[in-house]
């Protein structure tokens, strides 16, 4: 009996495929006729917002993506960075946030799984990963759950498939209550040249499928992320994707080892929109057709229609377009580590995307003009109103500094992380030389005698919210100097941006004011942008998230050994810190945290300073002069200096006593472009002479000594109690 | 020495554990797939290392138990041939009847990576000769499943013969293992598993070499201390 694929085409089912009516017109125009059911879907999953970044098009190519390290820029699976000796960096961070809400543990794990796959789909071995998790108020219903579901998946697939994470970012606000954010990112090694793309050249040759079955997963995935939530949100469970990582692990050995025979002419990763994406953008970019025959795709799942076939998102699958003459070599690898691989299609010269199955031909579409005719918008968008600035002097001072401090360190969002990263593997693979809770992961390059790679991943949603442009800047300087604060020189970065409904010209303003924040940013600390992915509509109910762009970095260190950690202050050591004093209280932690209000603008990022700061630290960093370094951000100079003496379990004693301005703007203050450094005390002098002369401004602190952290008469607390509150937050809340 | 490491789907901490043996004996080991029915003849050492073999799917190590392979290593062991099994490698042989007990769900029923402290419990063993005993060592944990279980009889018998080898020491038991016991070995002395990883604290790099001994041990090689 065949399998029906003939369903009748209505304005329903064009709108339940999220397809505006001119977009449908725009459809009919291209073709000539009326699409097929198959056609349909394909064109839904083509034209949808997370595949064709409609809204977001005409923005994102303002962003710097060119530098002279930038191999691959964006538009291939994943950024390509040289890291010299023949090596690079391949990475991207890409989010899985609508799936993450309604099935926490899969969503999350498969969110995971796409990334580790865009990045070997590349010939990259991967070697760190990054999870940045946002979620709603503590105390919502939801929020516990999904906690634990996401943090479960991210450990459970990144455990198993056996990468470190060695950082990321767990952050609490009502915003996220009905969106949770779930940004995964990865990075892997390859040699310049072995890195495999995904355009297919040469007519005639054989597309190969392979990896895991196809089976009814995730279908209409990507059209599910691409709209807002309401009630009917459990209705959309099915098509939440199911994760394997056993098969990625195994699909990952294959792939290294079919990309060293020589046999792979293109390889595409099966990600979004599964089939339909992988085999048009593989067309696509070759100037070549692909035909698919549908009765050879291997399925877990009986009579599977060419539609679902097409629009299934089941995951650990890629495409290929391989030398015919290596079929037999190939097909022996993925025998080995038990996986499908069978030939589905064929590349043809007529430009056209035509499926058949069982015989008749279900789709036939012009591949170049199913991506490049995607419909590109340029939405209407205001900018958003500045907040009235808001000096210090109107900021009340807190009545026991002390007390501020430790509920600041123990509080939802400035507290230790612990019980997350203690839940993934931060050392397999035995590199890694900074795991999670120090300013940025550092992990050593395999095969080489020095060289080492930092990532971190940042933004400050709070900021963008009150000024996107300003906090667009600010998401990728504080990036930069985390890398920064380990010694390293940032090379490049790749952006996750997250937002809500853009047919909102407000919402669509947040997104235009960080976008030139960050290229603003970018281009003045030369730090391109190769790869990158756009959530939108993270709206429930018409509440939308906080713009929340988040920026990942990748930094190299060309010698370890130097490299510089949060938590190796020793006693005796001078406390530095490179700056200028703290005066900016608009949009901090303090006024969210201790006053219990939102106001004021975030505080100005000075671009050049960051430079001028950031290369001063990285050089005394690099000459050996820094014990420990840590980077101020929120919370101020008094948060940046509890989470240094915690993390080396040391005492302070700090002076302000040449005090210019408020005391509590000089402690909770998040002025930009700060470093905390700790040096040896014969160097100290030294230090802060090279720091005049470099036009640095800079503040001595104190010194490391005793057992508490002691600000003149202001804070006096032992480190030990500020410990305790910091750890024990996580766990309390999730017990 | 020459050790042999094996090689099965999904076992991940391989190319950690061929790094540190390469590292420690200055020979590369000879790798082992999963299919293979013979073991090398001048192997000394059979290590098999950390990960999710077959996906850890219907239990632990059962399926990898059960794989030609393990045939081979079960006869290579009745010749005297010292084999060490880490984390997965431990359930495996848990799971293959070379070892006593069990390896439950972690007490907190969450994957857990830290370090912890190791009690070197018998040092007079292949795999321990370079330490002293009632040593407490640094080592690093990275699994969900360590919760090590074995009958009230045969626990009596094993710590009356020394076939207690590592107890998590100073409160560090990270997982409620019975008796806090992280690595047992056979009745001849020459089958070690342990859930730790010693693999991962070999060098500077790792921030310590507290681990070397085991191999230092187990291959014949003078340790180098931390």
């Amino acid at each position: 009996m065949t399998i029906p694929n003939s369903i009748a085409i209505t304005p329903e089912l064009v709108a339940s495929h999220g397809l505006k009516p001119d977009e449908y017109q725009r459809i009919l125009d291209l073709i000539g006729r009326e699409p097929t059911f198959t056609e349909l879907g394909i064109f839904s999953a083509m034209w949808n917002e997370h595949c064709s970044y409609k809204s977001s098009k005409r923005w994102l190519r303002t962003l710097p993506t060119k530098g002279p390290r930038v191999i691959q820029g964006p538009g291939e699976n994943a950024g390509v960075v040289d890291i010299d000796d023949g090596d690079c960096v391949v990475f991207k961070m890409e989010s899985h946030n609508h799936p993450s809400y309604i099935e926490p543990y899969q969503g999350a794990a498969t969110g995971v799984g796409g990334i580790l796959r865009d990045v070997f789909t590349m010939g990259a071995r991967p070697i760190a990963a990054m999870n940045a998790l946002r979620f709603g108020a503590p105390d919502h219903p939801k929020t516990k759950h999904l906690v634990s579901g996401v943090v479960a998946g991210v450990g459970g697939y990144g455990n198993s498939f056996g990468v470190p994470t060695v950082g990321g970012e767990v952050e609490f606000d009502p915003r996220y209550n009905g969106n949770i954010l779930v940004n995964a990112f990865a990075a892997g090694l390859a040699r310049t040249d072995g890195i495999f793309y995904s355009k297919a050249e040469g007519v005639g040759l054989p597309v190969v499928y392979l990896g895991a079955k196809t089976g009814r997963d995730g279908v209409g995935g990507a059209t599910m992320a691409s709209a807002e939530f309401d009630e009917s949100i459990e209705e959309k469970r099915p098509t939440v994707q199911v994760g394997d990582p056993f098969t990625e692990k195994c699909l990952l050995e294959a792939c290294l080892e079919l990309m060293a025979t020589g046999a792979v002419i293109a390889i595409q990763d099966m990600g979004a929109a599964g089939l339909t994406c992988s085999a048009v953008e593989m067309g696509a970019k070759g100037d070549l057709g692909i035909e698919l025959d549908l009765d050879k795709v291997p399925v877990r799942e009986e009579r599977m229609t060419a539609y679902e076939m097409m629009l299934s998102e089941s995951q650990e699958r890629m495409l290929m377009v391989l030398k015919p003459e290596k079929e037999e070599e190939a097909k022996a690898i993925f025998v080995k580590w038990g996986l499908d691989f069978a030939i589905v299609g064929k590349t043809t010269d007529d430009l056209r995307f035509r499926i058949l199955h069982q015989g008749e031909e279900v789709a036939n579409l012009p591949i170049k003009e199913l991506g490049d005719q995607a419909p590109e918008y340029d939405r209407p968008w205001v900018q958003s109103n500045g907040r009235q600035p808001l000096p210090a002097s109107k900021v009340a001072a807190p009545a026991n500094y002390g007390e501020a401090l430790l509920k600041l360190v123990g509080s939802a969002n400035q507290s230790s992380r612990r019980w997350v990263w203690e839940q993934y593997d931060t050392l397999i693979q035995g590199n890694s030389l900074q795991r999670p809770g120090g300013d940025a992961g550092v992990v050593r390059v395999e095969n080489h005698p020095s060289k080492a790679l930092a990532f971190s991943s940042d933004v400050t949603p709070r900021y963008v919210e009150a000024d996107p442009f300003e906090g667009g800047k600010q998401a990728v300087a504080e990036c930069w100097r985390n890398l920064v604060a380990t010694g390293a020189e940032p090379l490049a970065a790749t952006d996750n941006l997250n937002f809500g409904n853009p047919e909102k010209p407000e919402i669509m303003g947040q997104l235009v004011g960080a976008i030139k924040g960050i290229g603003e940013a970018c281009k003045a600390l030369d730090f391109p942008i190769v790869s990158g992915n756009v959530s939108l509509y993270n709206e429930t109910n018409g509440i939308a998230i906080l713009p929340t762009p988040t920026i990942a970095g990748v930094g190299l260190l060309p010698d370890w050994q130097k490299m510089a950690k949060i938590g190796s202050a020793r006693d005796g050591d001078r406390l530095i810190m490179i700056g200028t004093d703290g005066s900016h209280l608009g949009a901090s932690v303090y006024l969210r945290d201790i006053l219990d209000t939102i106001e004021g603008p975030p505080p100005q990022v000075d671009l050049a300073a960051e430079r001028r700061n950031g290369d001063f630290v990285r050089s005394l960093i690099r000459n050996g002069q820094v014990t420990a370094c840590h980077d101020i951000s929120s919370g101020g100079l008094a948060i940046a200096l509890a989470e240094m003496a915690m993390a080396s379990a040391k005492g302070m004693k700090i002076s302000l006593s040449e005090q210019r301005g408020a005391a509590h703007a000089l402690l909770f203050g998040e002025d930009q472009a700060r470093y905390v450094i700790a040096v040896p005390a014969d160097l100290a002098n030294f230090v802060q002479a090279s720091a005049e002369s470099a036009g640095v401004p800079f503040r001595p602190l104190g010194a490391v000594a005793g057992r508490e952290l002691v600000v003149d008469d202001l804070i006096n607390v032992a480190v030990e109690d500020l410990a305790k509150a910091h750890e024990s937050w996580f766990p309390t809340f999730m017990a | 020495m020459k050790s042999a490491v094996v090689q099965l789907p999904g076992l991940n901490r391989d190319r950690d554990m061929i790094a540190a043996l390469t590292k420690i004996s200055g020979k590369a080991p000879v790798t082992v797939w999963q299919t293979e029915a013979e073991i090398p003849d001048d192997v000394d050492l059979i290590v098999i290392p950390g990960g999710f073999s077959y996906g850890d799917y219907l239990r632990c190590g059962a399926i990898a138990a059960r794989m030609p392979v393990m045939q081979a290593i079960k006869d290579k062991a009745d010749k005297g041939v010292k084999v060490l099994g880490v984390c997965n490698g431990f359930q495996i042989l848990v799971e293959a009847g070379m070892l006593p007990g069990a390896l439950m769900r972690n007490s907190s029923l969450k994957f857990v990576c830290k370090e912890v402290k190791l009690e070197v419990v018998n040092a007079e063993t292949d795999f321990t000769r370079a330490y002293e005993k009632g040593q407490v060592i640094r080592c690093p944990v990275a699994h969900h499943d360590g919760n090590y279980f074995v009958d009230p009889e045969t626990l009596a018998g094993m710590e009356d013969r020394g076939e207690i080898v590592f107890r998590y020491a100073e409160g560090t038991n990270p997982n409620g293992s019975l008796g806090d016991i992280a690595g047992v070995m056979n009745r001849r002395g020459n089958v070690l598993g342990m859930m730790p990883h010693p693999e991962n604290l070999i060098e500077a790099a790792h921030g310590g070499s507290d681990g070397r001994g085991i191999f230092a041990s187990a291959l014949d090689v003078i340790a180098a201390t931390a």
